[in-house]
């Protein structure tokens, strides 16, 4: 049944579904909504999970490997500085192999404080060792909430992961959201399966142990071994939800009108809903424009997007986030995605939306049409900046 | 009330801490955590933050624990901890797991004084039911004797050294005990590991209470105190007998001192048995920093005196 809710609803149904045995979660905005939700599912006793309302972010991910390791099924959700702060405990999670997934409502990292989107804090947990998909609309955030579930505890897997969603823009915004009934998005999910579990005294297990330089990099190898499965348990979860919910998702990045474009952007998240709309009005004057769309970000699908970016001639890549002292953090993945490619694309880099700073359909139209008039390569354009 | 015999029987029939670890010889560290665990009838779970313990027992792929046990960081084992119980919460009502088991923490009191503060104070007010051990050997000894918030004034530590200016720390260490009464958690105690049956005592008095539980275990590190390798009962005996230290416990409220030393033995026997104390008997000035020493040592146990006079409990008595 269609309803209208928030971001952070759609992401709380897809919690209250999934059921988790522990939620441990600390409240900063624009993230607060998800963890209040879950308090009043939980105290209204609709679920079996035991909240840990914890005194920090960075004792939300430690209560959240705690569990994880004891056995239990674990989920949190965080923003900006909250991520910045557990970043230490998730590159513990991802290095013991627990599949904990993580709602990040993304903002800008302070200074200057800001509570308003940008992309600064999933970028700082890019190399965590947590898979990381981008969500368009309050409808992705919820369908890869569950689709992450499977994915982080496919027995292949067994790693963290992140389900971004904008700050405001999807957290706090009402869209039309078709969840799926209780049973068949349970059924979906399936039951958890513990591994090596603390709680089974009988079979005493040491977690977290002390690797010196004859073990550490072995294990540091197989935790990399893990996150290659990453590509194969997303394909084959995505299309067990496409089958169980009738929605066409299929591949790591969605093409838009990219078939015949010579010339591109390439995005992640709520801004391809703005940028679909700066494409189809050039389209209309009969422009060969597109758009690629990012899901699966960590690990980074570079065959795709490669062979995705083909036949495209000026590619404009938006970050919106600085990477500073270097080009931007998606640039740089598309520019290694192109390394080998025979028709070597042009490409642009494009900073945007900085702290919340809004992207219109005129300004990506814009970008769109300059694509082939500006020079490529040449640093680090912005969107909307007053300079 | 557990005595030598039945701990060793405990021990006979499971090791839960095997031998093998690669702890310094002469630290303290092992009979503290054996005591506890021998005085834990439940299965248990452990966790321990980064420390001395943790790089000694968890060399991978070996390791000396027998029972479950696991290490996240420095600052968190009281949030770890907080999310193992939580699970064993869920997956009691789920029916998953039907075993009691219980939880305790070994941590050092860097892990605890200082970066674990704030994950301590979160799950004692959250009411997780567990066991928290400090074993307060004074400071940072892993990393190499650097001073902590739980190192005593004037100590000679390697953030803290005795140089032409500043002789060794100026500042008094901070009363974790007290702080964690100031939770109102069941169970708070103070033990030492001269005194191994009172620290059994008191966790199977701890474990009556459900809960958080806290026990702040002082234990002798000849390396960063400077004694010799043998000396590691005698020290901590001398700090209980010079109440330095002293054994007590506050239970629901109510404060009991568990033994309260016959002679007046100054503080200055204590100090002047360590390395790091060395410099108060070289220097002309050390004089008055020992007594000084001396009046906050009087004055703390004066405190304690009073508090149990005001708020005393009976449960210790009965055994």
């Amino acid at each position: 049944m269609r309803k209208v809710m928030t971001g952070h609803k759609a992401v709380a149904e897809a919690m209250r579904q999934i059921e988790p045995d522990v939620v441990a979660v600390y409240p900063i905005t624009p993230q607060s909504e998800i963890a209040e939700y879950y308090a009043d599912y939980v105290h209204d006793g609709i679920v079996h999970t035991e909240l840990v309302p914890v005194e920090s972010e960075h004792s939300a991910m430690s209560a959240c490997v705690g569990a994880a390791a004891a056995g239990a099924r674990v989920m949190t959700a965080t923003s900006s500085q909250g991520l910045a702060l557990l970043v230490e405990v998730l590159y513990i999670a991802a290095g013991l192999r627990l599949p904990i997934v993580m709602a990040l409502a993304n903002r800008a990292l302070s200074a200057p404080i800001n509570i308003h989107c940008d992309h600064s804090d999933a970028y700082l947990a890019r190399d965590a060792g947590a898979f990381q998909i981008f969500c368009e609309s309050a409808q992705e955030a919820y369908d890869y909430t569950l689709i992450a579930q499977r994915i982080a505890e496919h027995d292949m897997v067994r790693l963290p992961g992140i389900v971004n969603l904008d700050g405001f823009s999807l957290t706090h915004t009402s869209q039309v959201v078709e969840p799926l009934d209780d049973a068949v998005a349970k059924k979906f999910v399936g039951a958890f399966k513990a591994v090596h579990p603390l709680l089974d005294v009988k079979k005493p297990v040491t977690w977290g142990p002390f690797a010196m330089p004859d073990y550490y990099f072995e294990l540091k190898r197989a935790q990399a071994a893990a996150m290659e499965e990453v590509p194969a348990a997303f394909l084959s979860v995505q299309k067990a939800f496409a089958k169980t919910s009738g929605r066409a998702y299929a591949g790591f990045v969605e093409k838009y009108r990219l078939d015949d474009a010579d010339r591109a952007l390439v995005v992640l998240g709520s801004t391809a809903g703005t940028a679909k709309v700066a494409v189809d009005a050039l389209r209309e004057k009969g422009e060969k424009v597109g758009l690629l769309k990012v899901w699966l970000y960590r690990p980074f699908p570079y065959c795709e997007v490669a062979s995705a970016l083909e036949k495209v001639k000026h590619v404009g890549v938006l970050d919106r986030a600085i990477s500073f002292g270097a080009m931007g953090a998606l640039y740089s993945d598309v520019a290694t995605s192109l390394r080998r490619s025979q028709s070597r694309p042009a490409l642009h880099n494009y900073i945007y939306g900085l702290g919340g700073r809004d992207i219109t359909v005129e300004q990506l139209a814009e970008v769109l049409e300059g694509l082939g008039k500006v020079r490529p390569d040449e640093g680090l354009r912005y969107i909307g900046l007053r300079e | 009330m557990p005595n030598i015999k039945t701990l060793a029987q405990r021990e006979e029939k499971e090791i839960r801490f095997t031998p093998g670890h690669t702890l310094c010889a002469g630290c303290a560290e092992p009979m503290v955590v054996r005591t506890v665990l021998n005085a834990i009838e439940d299965p248990v779970v452990v966790a321990s933050p980064t420390g001395c313990l943790e790089v000694a027992t968890s060399r991978f792929p070996g390791t000396a624990w027998n029972v479950p046990w696991i290490h996240v960081a420095f600052e968190n084992a009281a949030a770890v901890i907080s999310g193992v119980e939580a699970a064993h919460k869920a997956l009691t009502k789920t029916g998953a797991v039907r075993r009691r088991i219980r939880f305790v923490v070994f941590a050092g009191d860097g892990g605890t004084y200082d970066i674990g503060l704030q994950a301590l104070s979160g799950a004692l007010e959250r009411g997780h039911d567990f066991l928290y051990v400090c074993i307060n050997n004074e400071a940072y000894m892993n990393t190499g004797v650097q001073r902590s918030s739980a190192t005593p004034r004037c100590a000679s530590a390697t953030t803290s050294p005795v140089g032409d200016a500043i002789p060794g720390k100026p500042q008094d260490r901070k009363d974790l005990t007290e702080i964690v009464v100031g939770h109102h958690v069941p169970y708070v105690g103070q033990a030492a590991v001269s005194n191994l049956i009172d620290l059994a005592n008191k966790v199977e008095r701890a474990m009556k209470h459900d809960g958080p539980k806290f026990l702040n275990v002082l234990t002798t590190c000849p390396l960063g105190w400077r004694t010799p390798r043998d000396s590691a009962i005698v020290q901590a005996k001398l700090a209980v007998e010079t109440r330095y230290w002293p054994l007590y416990e506050v239970i629901e409220g109510r404060y009991t001192i568990n033994y309260k030393p016959k002679k007046d033995v100054p503080v200055e026997e204590w100090l002047k048995s360590q390395g790091r104390f060395r410099h108060l008997f070289r220097d002309p000035k050390g004089k008055v920093l020992i007594a000084e020493f001396q009046a906050a040592v009087d004055r703390h146990w004066d405190h304690l005196v009073r508090k149990e006079k005001c708020l005393s409990g009976a449960e210790a008595d009965q055994g």
